[in-house]
């Protein structure tokens, strides 16, 4: 297709001209991508999962879709059926099905031509996932992209890419666990999503990446809000050595509501970046960031969260918080809240806060028999969990909590 | 139960207590009374195992035992209880998560069974019914949101299923208007008994009125200056602690 081969060859050569991002750009200052520019990547080839589709794991009983290294297996994703028009598959087979759908929207969000990383990964579009939901639709089952990174011996890497169209007042829920299968080489996962929620549309989208401590983990999102939508997303980060969140949601239509929350435990050598803007374009719009990190060992946590009120953007409310939680010595935050406000009736807040155990409540639990690292582990739950209770979806926001409270054992 | 002999404690440089010396036997009350700044709180958390307390002389023995060669949570186990002058509050904890944690922890050192959750919440809501309260203070997080009165009370309801030997009041009367005091008390006396010890420390009388005590001490300047029956406190609340050369102000 002659469209997309322009994409991907306008991006190809502006890649080249970008190259990956330095710590001198101020995007970028506190995470360093000198460990992955510096490792040999392949493409990784087309794969299949070899396995059966029961004895991979999930988040909570949901329609699955399966990509090994990016690419789509059919094979052992869900075939059952889904409302009618709603869309839900890999994006090469739904480029084929549907291609005048895919190049109304692909690119059509994530198109800043500064950004490295979604130009490389514009550069390699082969697959990834599509989810439409047509006007007035609500896909009432959770929808879970499986993200598998596989590949032992040499390093290899893919750029996935997903596509969401919610149609004005249609609703789904949104699922991507991305994990590794095994141990091995260092791995580079750059997905870019696109995620457009139309008018008094709803879309729930959770989030866990648990990679491997050699992975790379890059995503970049896209999303615009029109006039009345919801967006609410959780990102919980475990895994990889270096991953980095970075999300722009834009509140183009008035009265859209964004609702943005993660946690994120890191210990040993991992980075966790969390980056956002939240772009409010338009009047009667709220934002809500809630994010939450556990950092142990010689482990970093970025945060870089902007808030920009455009001065049409009149009776803005817009909130952000970061806030750390440093176990040992070493762990280290950086944390750097922006607020741009060109309005003048809005009410916008934000803040960084960095602390460790709390001393009063550790001693009060000692002296009511809790050992000291079940005490720990009790107070680092609760801490976590307060940031999971955002989720309004109770099946993920319990395999969250799950999934946050093993990770404490696994050190 | 518990000797202390010539306890001398520091913060940091500072030397707070300075020669303690007070024995305690199985089924008595004692009270410490004393100003702002004597060391009554310092003792509480020693005996509790807080840490940032220098210990620099002296011994405290529990049942034969060094008290103080052991951590909070052996202590809390072997049957040391400190009821907090302020409970602490903990966001994110349910307060049934919290007990159930804490009695099968102790349960667990003192070499019994644990509670499954439907044995601990039959045995908490018996015991809320017990002291008074409601059911749903087991829902809430620890201590938030709680008033003066439902922190002290949920400091109750821990003792009571503690089943503590030796009980540490530390300023329980802090913070309480007189119908939860006489709430708190009536919980307290409750849990009075020949097997178990207590140790009331207060700056006023008040307290001594509803929670009785055997014996009262009077401690100003890190020292034990006078004991007495329970005679002494209302004593005390007629005449201050001027005697001792402490001036408070009014």
């Amino acid at each position: 297709m002659t469209w997309l081969d322009t994409l991907r060859n306008t991006n190809r050569s502006r890649f080249a001209e970008l190259g990956f991002p330095k710590t001198g750009q101020e995007a970028w200052r506190f995470t360093n991508l000198g460990a992955l520019a510096g490792t040999p990547f392949q493409p990784a080839p087309p794969a299949f999962a070899k396995v059966a589709i029961e004895t991979l794991p999930s988040v909570t009983p949901s329609h699955r879709l399966v990509f090994v290294n990016g690419f789509f297996c059919a094979n052992v994703s869900a075939s059952d059926i889904l409302p009618e028009g709603v869309i839900a598959g890999g994006l090469a087979a739904t480029l084929n099905q549907h291609p005048a759908l895919i190049e109304a929207h692909l690119g059509k969000l994530a198109h800043d031509t500064n950004h490295a990383p979604q130009a490389l990964n514009t550069a390699h579009i082969a697959d990834g996932a599509v989810l439409y939901v047509p006007k007035g639709v609500r896909v009432a089952r959770p929808i879970e992209l499986v993200w598998i990174g596989t590949g032992a011996n040499e390093p290899l890497s893919w750029h996935p890419r997903l596509l969401v169209v919610l149609e004005p007042g249609s609703e789904a829920t949104l699922i991507e666990h991305h994990l590794s299968l095994d141990d091995g080489a260092a791995t580079f996962a750059n997905g870019v999503s696109e995620l457009a929620v139309g008018a008094h549309a709803r879309l729930h989208h959770y989030k866990v990446q648990r990679e491997r401590n050699s992975a790379f983990h890059l995503s970049t999102v896209a999303g615009r809000l029109e006039q009345g939508a919801y967006y609410e997303g959780f990102l919980l980060t475990l895994g990889a050595k270096l991953s980095r969140n970075e999300i722009k949601l834009v509140l183009a239509g008035p009265g859209a509501e964004a609702k943005l929350s993660g946690a994120y435990l890191v210990r040993g050598q991992q980075l966790c970046d969390t980056t956002t803007l939240i772009d409010h374009a338009t009047a009667h719009g709220s934002s809500q960031q809630l994010f939450k990190g556990v950092i142990d060992g010689a482990a970093q946590g970025v945060f870089q969260g902007k808030i920009l009120v455009r001065p049409d953007a009149q009776k803005t409310n817009a909130h952000q918080l970061s806030r750390a939680l440093l176990l040992s010595d070493d762990a280290r935050i950086d944390a750097k809240p922006e607020l741009e406000i060109h309005a003048d009736d809005v009410k916008c807040s934000h803040g960084a806060t960095t602390g460790d155990l709390d001393d009063d409540a550790m001693f009060y639990l000692r002296a009511r028999g809790i050992d000291q690292d079940s005490a720990r582990s009790l107070l680092i739950d609760a801490y976590v969990n307060e940031v999971i209770a955002e989720i309004t979806f109770e099946p993920v926001r319990e395999a969250f909590e799950a999934l946050a409270s093993a990770w404490r054992y696994a050190g | 139960m518990l000797e202390i002999v010539n306890l001398h404690a520091s913060v940091g440089d500072r030397p707070i207590l300075k020669g303690i010396d007070l024995s305690i036997k199985a089924g008595d009350v004692h009270a410490i009374m004393g100003p702002n700044g004597s060391g009554k709180s310092t003792l509480s958390y020693i005996l509790a195992g807080r840490d940032g307390y220098t210990v620099t002389d002296g011994s405290v023995t529990y049942n034969g035992e060094d008290l103080l060669a052991l951590p909070p949570e052996r202590r809390a186990a072997t049957g040391v209880f400190l009821a907090f002058q302020y409970p602490v509050e903990i966001p994110g904890v349910s307060n049934s998560t919290f007990l159930k944690t804490a009695l099968n922890a102790v349960r667990r050192q003192r070499g019994e069974s644990e509670l499954d959750a439907i044995q601990f919440l039959k045995l908490a809501r018996a015991k809320c019914k017990q002291l008074g309260m409601t059911d749903e203070m087991l829902k809430r997080a620890v201590n938030v949101g709680f008033s003066g009165g439902e922190k002290k009370r949920n400091d109750i309801l821990q003792m009571a299923l503690l089943d503590p030997k030796l009980t540490i009041l530390d300023e329980t009367d802090s913070g309480l208007d007189i119908d939860a005091l006489r709430i708190v008390a009536d919980g307290v006396n409750s849990l009075r008994g020949p097997n178990r010890a207590m140790l009331v420390i207060t700056h006023y009388q008040r307290l001594l009125s509803y929670i009785v005590p055997d014996y009262v001490h009077v401690l100003a300047f890190g020292r034990i200056q006078r004991s007495g029956g329970k005679e002494l406190a209302l004593e005390l609340e007629a005449r201050g602690y001027a005697e001792f050369g402490v001036n408070e102000a009014a």
